[in-house]
C-alpha cells in the first residue's frame, strides 16, 4: 500500500459521527443516569441537613464507603494519564486509538474521586479551613496537594491533544461553532503549531507520570502513616500504585469494549489492541498477587497479636467472603482467562476486566474497614453496615462517570483523529526507521 | 511549666461509673438514644472498658476507666489537616470544635479509640434536669470531641492563682472525674513537680500505662490491682 500523504477527509468519518448523530438509546440512558444523579444529590442534601448519622459509620469504624470509594475512584483514574503517558513515551504505535479514552477516564473519575473526601466531611461548610488553617504535616493535605496537581496536569494533558480535533470539528461547521472556535485556540495546523503542540505533549507526559505515582502513594500514606495494625506498612505506597494501575487498565478495557460496540469503532479498536492491553492486565494481576502475598505473609509469620486479629478478621472472620472473593476476582479469574489463548477473546477480556474492577473495589473495602473494626483497645469489635445513603452516593458516583463519558463523546471524538492520521502518514515511516536503527548493519 | 497527668489506681477503683456520670454532666456531653448507642455512637469522654476473665461460673469482670490519655507524642494531632486538635505546652491535647472539618482522621489515627464524633445533631435532656455547665462550649453536629482533662477548670484555677500571685497548688486543679470518684482512685496533678501526689504515685512498682510500647507517651498512669 502506498503511503498516504493526504488522507481523504472522510476516511475517519466514523470517529466524529457520534458528535452529529444521536440515537434514542442515548437519551434514554441520559435520562436514567440523570435520575440516579438527582437521587444521589437528594440523599447528600439530607446528609448535610441531618449529619453523618444517616450513614452506617460509627465508633470505631469511623470511615466507610466514602473513603473506600475515594481510594477506588482515584485508583481507576490511573488508567488514563499514566497508561497513555507510558505508551506515548515508549512510542508504542498501537496506543493511538486508546490514549484519548484513557485520558477522559482520568479526568472524569478524578473529579468524582476527589469529591469523595468532601462527602465524608462532617462539616463540609468548613472545607475552606484547609486553605486558611491547613497543616502541610497532615497526610490529608498531601492528598489535597497531589490530587489537585494531578487533576490540573491530566486535564491539560487531555485538552492539548484534543486541540487539532476541535479545530477539525470547528472547520466542519454545524452546531456550537463558537465553542469549538474558542476551544481550538486558533489552531491552523501549521508546522510551527504542530511542533509546539508536540513539545508541550512531550513535556506533560513526562511530568504526569511522577505526579500520577505520587497521587496513589500519598493516598496509601493516609493509612500507613497511622499506627494502626493492618495499615502501618511500608508496602502500602507501591501496593496502592500497582493496584491503581491494575484497576485502571481494567476500567479502560471495559470502556473500550462498550464504546467500540456502541459507536461501531471495530475498525479502530482491533483485537490486537485488546490483546496487548490485556497482557498488561495479566502482568498487573501477577504483580498484585505478589504484593498481596508479601503483605500477608509478613503479617502472618510475624504474628503480632493485633496484626493477627485483623488478618483473622479478613481470612476467616466477618470479612472472609469479601477477602476470598477479592482473591478470586483479582487473581484467579483474570489469570485463568488471560493466560489461556482460547479464553482471551473480547468477551473473555470483558469478563476479566469487570472481575478486576469488582475485586479492586473489594480490596479497598478490605483495607479500610477491618483495621478500624478491630481497634487495639479491648473494645467490642466494630460493625459497619452501609446504609441506603452510602449506596446511593456510590451509585451516583458511577452514574456521574458514565454520564460524563457519554456527554464527552457527544462533543469530542473518543479516538484521536489527528493521531490516527499521523500514524497513517508518518508512523509507518518512523517505525521503519526505528527498526533500522535497532538492527545491526544495513537491512 | 506544669505537665498535667493522671494516675488511676485500679486497686481502689470499684468500677462504679461515677466518673462517667460526672464527666458527662460537667462537659455538656450530648446524649444519644438507645438505638444510636447500639450502633456504636454513644458519647463518653470518660468511658469504662469492661472485660470478663474466666468461664462461668467463675467469672471476674474487669473494669478499667478509659479517657483520652493526652499523649505527649499524640498520633491524632499529627494527622489533623487543619490543626483542630493540638497539644498545648502543658501537655493537654485539645480540640478546637469550631475549626474541625469532621474528617475523623484523628479518630482513625488514635490507637486508644477515645475520640467521639457528633454523628447527629446533639441532644440533651429536656426540661428542668437540663442544666448546662456554662464553662464548657457546646459542640455542634459533625465535629470530633474528647476528654479535655477539664481544661476549663484549669483556666479558673489559674486565674485564682495568678490573682494571688502564687503557683497552682497540688490538688487544686482536678478534673470532674477525679473530684467525683468515691473511692479516691483517681489522682491528678503536675507530674513534673516532685512534691505532687501523681509524681509519687507514678513511680510506684504497680505503675503501667496502656500500650506503652507504641511510644506515644500517654499521660494517664494506671496502678495495677494488688493480687492476694
Amino acid at each position: 500500500m502506498a503511503t498516504h500523504t493526504h488522507a481523504k477527509p472522510d476516511q475517519d468519518e466514523a470517529l466524529v459521527r457520534p458528535i452529529y448523530e444521536t440515537g434514542k438509546g442515548f437519551y434514554v440512558s441520559l435520562a436514567l443516569l440523570l435520575l440516579v444523579c438527582v437521587w444521589a444529590l437528594y440523599m447528600y442534601v439530607n446528609q448535610v441537613r441531618f449529619g453523618l448519622g444517616l450513614t452506617g459509620m460509627n465508633q470505631p469504624v469511623t470511615w466507610g464507603f466514602y473513603i473506600v470509594n475515594f481510594v477506588f475512584f482515584i485508583g481507576i483514574s490511573h488508567a488514563g494519564t499514566l497508561i497513555s503517558a507510558i505508551l506515548r513515551l515508549s512510542k508504542a504505535e498501537w496506543r493511538r486509538p486508546i490514549t484519548r479514552m484513557a485520558e477522559v477516564i482520568t479526568a472524569i473519575v478524578l473529579a468524582i474521586g476527589g469529591l469523595h473526601p468532601i462527602l465524608d466531611l462532617g462539616r463540609p461548610d468548613r472545607m475552606l479551613n484547609l486553605l486558611t488553617a491547613g497543616r502541610l504535616q497532615s497526610p490529608l493535605l498531601w492528598d489535597v496537594t497531589s490530587i489537585t496537581a494531578y487533576f490540573t496536569a491530566s486535564t491539560v494533558y487531555l485538552y492539548l491533544p484534543l486541540i487539532p480535533d476541535i479545530a477539525r470539528i470547528r472547520d466542519r461547521g454545524g452546531k456550537l461553532t463558537w465553542l469549538y472556535t474558542f476551544m481550538a485556540w486558533g489552531w491552523q495546523n501549521t508546522e510551527r503549531q504542530k511542533r509546539v503542540l508536540n513539545r508541550a505533549i512531550n513535556i506533560l507526559m513526562v511530568i504526569v507520570i511522577p505526579i500520577a505515582v505520587s497521587v496513589h502513594t500519598v493516598i496509601s500514606y493516609i493509612f500507613s502513616m497511622t499506627l494502626q495494625p493492618g495499615w502501618h506498612s511500608t508496602i502500602f505506597g507501591p501496593y496502592f500504585v500497582a493496584g491503581a494501575i491494575f484497576s485502571g487498565i481494567a476500567a479502560l478495557l471495559i470502556v473500550m469494549i462498550i464504546f467500540r460496540k456502541i459507536y461501531h469503532l471495530e475498525a479502530y479498536l482491533k483485537k490486537i489492541h485488546f490483546q496487548y492491553l490485556s497482557t498488561l492486565l495479566l502482568i498487573m494481576s501477577l504483580i498484585w498477587f505478589y504484593f498481596t502475598f508479601s503483605e500477608y505473609l509478613t503479617g502472618i509469620f510475624g504474628a503480632e497479636p493485633h496484626e493477627m486479629d485483623i488478618i483473622r478478621y479478613k481470612f476467616s472472620g466477618p470479612f472472609a467472603a469479601f477477602f476470598w472473593a477479592m482473591v478470586i476476582c483479582n487473581f484467579l479469574i483474570p489469570v485463568l482467562i488471560l493466560s489461556i489463548r482460547r479464553f482471551k477473546t473480547i468477551a473473555g477480556i470483558l469478563i476479566a476486566s469487570i472481575s478486576v474492577v469488582i475485586g479492586m473495589w473489594l480490596e479497598r473495602l478490605i483495607i479500610v474497614v477491618p483495621s478500624l473494626a478491630n481497634p487495639r483497645m479491648e473494645l467490642p469489635m466494630g460493625i459497619y453496615v452501609p446504609t441506603m445513603l452510602e449506596w446511593s452516593l456510590f451509585a451516583g458516583g458511577i452514574a456521574v462517570f458514565i454520564l460524563g463519558f457519554m456527554v464527552f463523546s457527544k462533543f469530542f471524538p473518543l479516538i484521536s483523529v489527528w493521531e490516527i492520521e499521523e500514524g497513517r502518514n508518518e508512523g509507518r515511516k518512523e517505525v521503519e526507521e526505528r527498526i533500522h536503527s535497532y538492527l545491526p548493519g544495513e537491512v | 511549666m506544669a505537665k498535667w497527668a493522671m494516675v488511676i489506681d485500679l486497686d481502689k477503683c470499684t468500677g462504679c461509673g461515677a466518673c462517667m456520670v460526672a464527666c458527662k454532666s460537667e462537659n455538656n456531653i450530648a446524649i444519644v438514644g438507645p438505638d444510636q448507642a447500639q450502633q456504636g455512637r454513644a458519647m463518653f469522654w470518660m468511658d469504662m472498658i469492661t472485660t470478663f476473665d474466666g468461664e462461668y461460673p467463675d467469672v471476674r469482670a474487669k473494669r478499667v476507666p478509659k479517657l483520652c490519655y493526652h499523649c505527649d507524642d499524640p498520633p491524632c494531632t499529627k494527622v489533623c489537616p487543619v490543626g483542630a486538635t493540638y497539644r498545648n505546652p502543658e501537655g493537654l491535647v485539645a480540640q478546637i470544635y469550631h475549626r474541625c472539618i469532621g474528617c475523623r482522621y484523628c479518630m482513625a489515627a488514635c490507637p486508644y479509640t477515645v475520640k467521639v464524633f457528633n454523628w447527629e445533631k446533639p441532644q440533651w435532656l429536656d426540661g428542668p434536669q437540663n442544666t448546662f455547665n456554662p464553662d464548657v462550649s457546646l459542640r455542634n453536629v459533625g465535629v470530633v470531641e474528647k476528654c479535655s482533662f477539664c481544661a476549663h477548670r484549669l483556666a479558673k484555677v489559674r486565674e485564682a492563682a495568678d490573682h494571688e500571685e502564687r503557683p497552682i497548688r497540688d490538688g487544686e486543679y482536678l478534673p470532674a472525674c477525679a473530684e467525683s470518684c468515691p473511692a479516691e482512685a483517681i489522682s491528678f496533678g503536675d507530674i513534673e513537680n516532685p512534691d505532687s501526689e501523681v509524681y509519687e504515685l507514678s513511680r510506684g512498682y504497680r505503675v503501667f500505662r496502656i500500650m506503652e510500647e507504641l511510644g506515644v507517651e500517654p499521660k494517664v498512669y494506671y496502678l495495677a490491682k494488688r493480687t492476694r
